[in-house]
């Protein structure tokens, strides 16, 4: 059976007293929908685990709902009210630089000030054949002859004399390679006295229609001028460079510089105009501009040659649906993870969200981090369908449940951080304002739906956890983690933004307690938009195992001017945080871990109170074993506390299990778990100064061993005797006679 | 061009045994044929109503476009699913059947 409806929240957790929204879409033409709040546990039907476990708790939304489709406008452009000084234009010159990435079958729209019927106004565009293309609303259309090139700068303007019907199109590509792509140029008549601002909207990388902005450009455009005159094609350039020279200072419209408040998501127009305008859609900012010169790596340092603006026709950063109801939060409603279930004629959609302790009333001493961050970064994966290697990093055939049926036929729900955009370069913006069909029960390729092993494992255990968001975490920082003494992570807590590893390290530095129940986990830094929350950012910079790369030049975030990439590039490995790091992935079986010698230090006792054996987690609903897919290391020399102790240590991992390609200095044969001796999880502890302690597993299917044989199993007393202790108040002590280790 | 591959039965016989694990370092070579295939027409497994069970499903490549359904056979067994793909898989990339006794 196939879903019917879609959902998402416009926040991702929410304390009592706070309103949370839901937004609904039914996509198969429902009249009405049923509306009931669950609370949900194990997130997984798995036959030998506890199967979905979801409370049904009365709620004031409740009921039955008239459903509609909620449509969704996706690709990227930017928009200008143009005002007077668009609605007066009739001769114009319009000029940008553009490095176009993709040919379709479409036109795609670089500058319009069409109205949506395409009765006045202008389009100066990129025809299916790459060809620079102009219209006018009277009819008068111009094409260029030869295409333009994928990737190259090129300068493109158009102009038209009102007095003398003259229309003038051009082409100036910043490298001819030597003639081979020479400049172009065409000209035409087109009626006298026309008026060229349209319905005085001007629109960069789409135009208007009737049924919204269509026909999006895919590229970087930049240095877009408008000017009240038809320029000689000989002053194009000039235009373009200094558009505020004193010779322009009677014509000049428009002239936006994008390099400009980065971080919004506004254009900043330079002229005395100031015809600003905003995004649709956070297509990518502090992209290289047609004049980069590759002497500055960090637009910070020339955000003068990073002026460019990478559209797409596939960006979205919010669906903007309506709201369909509203839950205030009620004071009596535990802090925990919940949906609201949407019933409709198929499967149920569940559209998750958490909910907090009241502020500064925490419901326990521990609180459980969602990793929202990693469930947005792996929103909408279908990754499948696209890659033919796939398959071969997980070792297995790929398995899809039905959601990935209903995602598949439905492109305008957006991507995954892990996807490239229809022209190849890759989606570094990912957000939550949409429907995730991966953040829900019963899906794969999901950190959330394996988080919910941990929490069954807290409710079958009876422990008092409260939940709290990587959002939350970005948001409040160290205030937030004081209300507690433990905070554990989920199974895959990888990605992760400066304000959350400053307020874990400053909670870990003043006696907090932290349990680390994945792998994989502090891998990659990100940024969280300073206006629009739950959109963040990612650039894949110059390491990791990646499924894209940034451009390079372009590896600092636009939304806050920090290097993006992997956290161990940025000089903070997860070691220096939580004692292990990734080394290495495979995800065809799952191993198990062996106790060491270190384990047997009185430090560790606790940690083994009631286990039997040296065999830990050789079983498990993932791969069958408690060490897989994702496996971190201590290490030494990526900043693992010299005293830490790893206690058991995982082996036995077949050749998919393979190291990261940043541990592999030069390309060579022994890569997987037979042969390369880094292929291994270390289930790590130590303590910290002030009294707090690290406790880290170091692998993804740690989570999922929990619910084995009832939750009776090593995996779970190991977890439950480190619970315990650590909010536990006594305080642990920082050795004093710890002696660095033997290289 | 790649270093042929001979059909050799044992290797099929090793991969109906083992579908995941440890493999020799021939049929790991067989394997990365196999599963860096393109993607139109590739196989994969969907789990069927939120259970251990599975159909199998292709690949399209494409956005948009409704992915096959191979409904007539449900696995319940994940190895046995592997294996009827691999069969599939051999019998195109060698233009053979194996033989029904492979064991």
């Amino acid at each position: 059976m196939t879903r019917t409806l879609a959902g998402y929240t416009d926040r991702i957790s929410a304390c009592p007293g706070d309103a949370i929204a839901f937004k609904v879409s039914a996509e198969d033409g429902s009249a009405s929908y049923t509306a009931s709040l669950v609370r949900l546990h194990c997130l997984d039907s798995h036959r030998d685990g506890p199967g979905l476990q979801e409370e049904t708790i009365p709620s004031s939304f409740d009921g039955v709902y008239p459903a509609r489709h909620q449509p969704i406008a996706i690709g990227s452009c930017a928009i200008v009210e143009g005002g007077p000084p668009l609605g007066s234009l009739t001769s114009f010159s319009v000029a940008a630089m553009i490095w176009p990435t993709l040919q379709k079958q479409t036109p795609q729209a670089i500058v319009s000030t069409l109205d949506p019927r395409a009765s006045s106004g202008f389009c100066l565009s990129v025809a299916s054949d790459l060809c620079l293309s102009f219209s006018l609303g009277d009819g008068t259309a111009l094409t260029l002859p030869r295409p333009l090139l994928l990737r190259e700068w090129t300068l493109v303007a158009a102009s038209y004399d009102a007095g003398s019907g003259a229309v003038e199109l051009s082409a100036l590509p910043l490298n001819s390679h030597a003639g081979f792509t020479p400049a172009q140029s065409a000209a035409a008549s087109a009626s006298s006295h026309l008026a060229s601002g349209g319905d005085g909207t001007f629109v960069i990388a789409a135009r208007s229609a009737d049924s919204g902005m269509q026909e999006h450009f895919n590229g970087k455009i930049d240095s877009v001028r408008l000017l009240s005159r038809a320029l000689p094609s000989t002053e194009l350039r000039r235009l373009i460079a200094e558009p505020l020279a004193p010779d322009h200072a009677s014509d000049l419209v428009a002239a936006w510089d994008f390099s400009l408040r980065m971080d919004s998501q506004a254009i900043v127009d330079s002229s005395s105009n100031r015809l600003d305008g905003r995004l649709v859609n956070m297509p990518g900012r502090a992209m290289k501009g047609w004049n980069w010169s590759s002497r500055f790596q960090d637009w910070k340092s020339a955000p003068q040659e990073y002026g460019a603006i990478h559209f797409h026709d596939d960006d979205l950063s919010d669906c903007n649906w309506q709201t369909d109801f509203t839950l205030t939060i009620p004071d009596t409603l535990p802090s925990g993870l919940y949906a609201a279930k949407l019933e409709g004629g198929g499967d149920p959609e569940h559209v998750v969200f958490v909910v907090r302790a009241p502020r500064g009333k925490p419901g326990g001493k521990a609180v459980f981090l969602a990793s929202t961050a990693t469930y947005m970064a792996y929103g909408n994966y279908r990754v499948m369908n696209r890659s033919n290697l796939y398959e071969m990093y997980l070792g297995q055939l790929p398995e899809l449940v039905e959601s990935d049926l209903f995602l598949n036929t439905r492109p305008e729900y957006g991507d995954s951080l892990y996807a490239s955009h229809n022209d190849g370069s890759g989606m570094s913006i990912g957000t939550r304002l949409r429907p995730i069909v991966n953040m829900r029960p019963n899906t794969t390729l999901s950190a959330l739906n394996d988080d919910g092993w941990i929490l069954a494992w807290v409710k079958a255990m009876s422990l008092d956890v409260d939940i709290i968001t990587d959002e939350d975490l970005h948001e409040e920082g160290l205030g937030l983690l004081s209300d507690y003494s433990l905070v554990i992570t989920g199974n895959h807590p990888e990605y992760i933004s400066s304000a959350m590893w400053d307020g874990l390290e400053a909670f870990l530095s003043r006696g907090g307690r932290l349990m680390y129940l994945g792998g994989n986990g502090f891998f990659w830094r990100v940024a969280y938009h300073c206006e629009v929350k739950g959109v963040m950012e990612l650039r894949r910079a110059e390491d990791g195992s990646r499924p894209w790369e940034s451009e390079v030049g372009e590896y600092y975030m636009s939304f806050n001017g920090e290097y993006g990439g992997l956290w161990r590039r940025v000089g903070r490995p997860p070691q220096g945080l939580v004692g292990v790091g990734f080394t290495a992935s495979g995800f065809d079986i799952s191993s198990y871990y062996r106790r060491t010698e270190e384990s047997r230090d009185a430090r560790a006792a606790f940690i083994f109170d009631g286990v039997d054996g040296e065999i830990i987690g050789d079983f498990g609903l993932a791969g069958g074993g408690a060490a897989g897919q994702e496996i971190d290391r201590y290490d030494r020399k990526l900043g693992s506390p010299p005293h830490a102790l790893v206690v058991a240590r995982s082996e036995d991992h077949t050749e998919e299990m393979m190291i990261g390609k940043e541990d592999l200095p030069a390309t060579n044969y022994i890569i997987g778990g037979t042969e390369n001796p880094l292929v291994h999880a270390d289930m790590t502890f130590f303590e910290t100064p002030n009294g707090g302690a690290v406790f880290s597993t170091g692998s993804i299917t740690w989570a999922a061993s929990l619910p084995h044989d009832d939750f009776a199993n090593n995996v779970s007393r190991i977890t439950e005797n480190v619970f315990r202790r650590f909010v536990d108040p006594a305080p642990f002590i920082y050795p004093s006679n710890a002696e660095e280790r033997p290289a | 061009m790649a270093w042929p591959i001979v059909p050799d039965p044992q290797l099929a016989a090793e991969f109906k045994k083992t579908p995941l694990g440890h493999h020799s370092p021939a049929l790991q070579r067989l394997l990365r044929v196999f599963r860096t295939l393109p993607v139109p027409g590739k196989h994969a497994l969907l789990r069927v109503d939120h259970k251990r069970a599975w159909v199998i499903v292709e690949f399209n490549g494409r956005k948009g476009e409704p992915l096959k359904v191979h409904g007539d056979r449900v696995f319940t067994d994940w190895n046995e699913a592997e294996w009827a793909v691999f069969k599939l898989r051999w019998k195109a990339y060698f233009n053979a059947d194996l033989p029904e006794d492979v064991t």
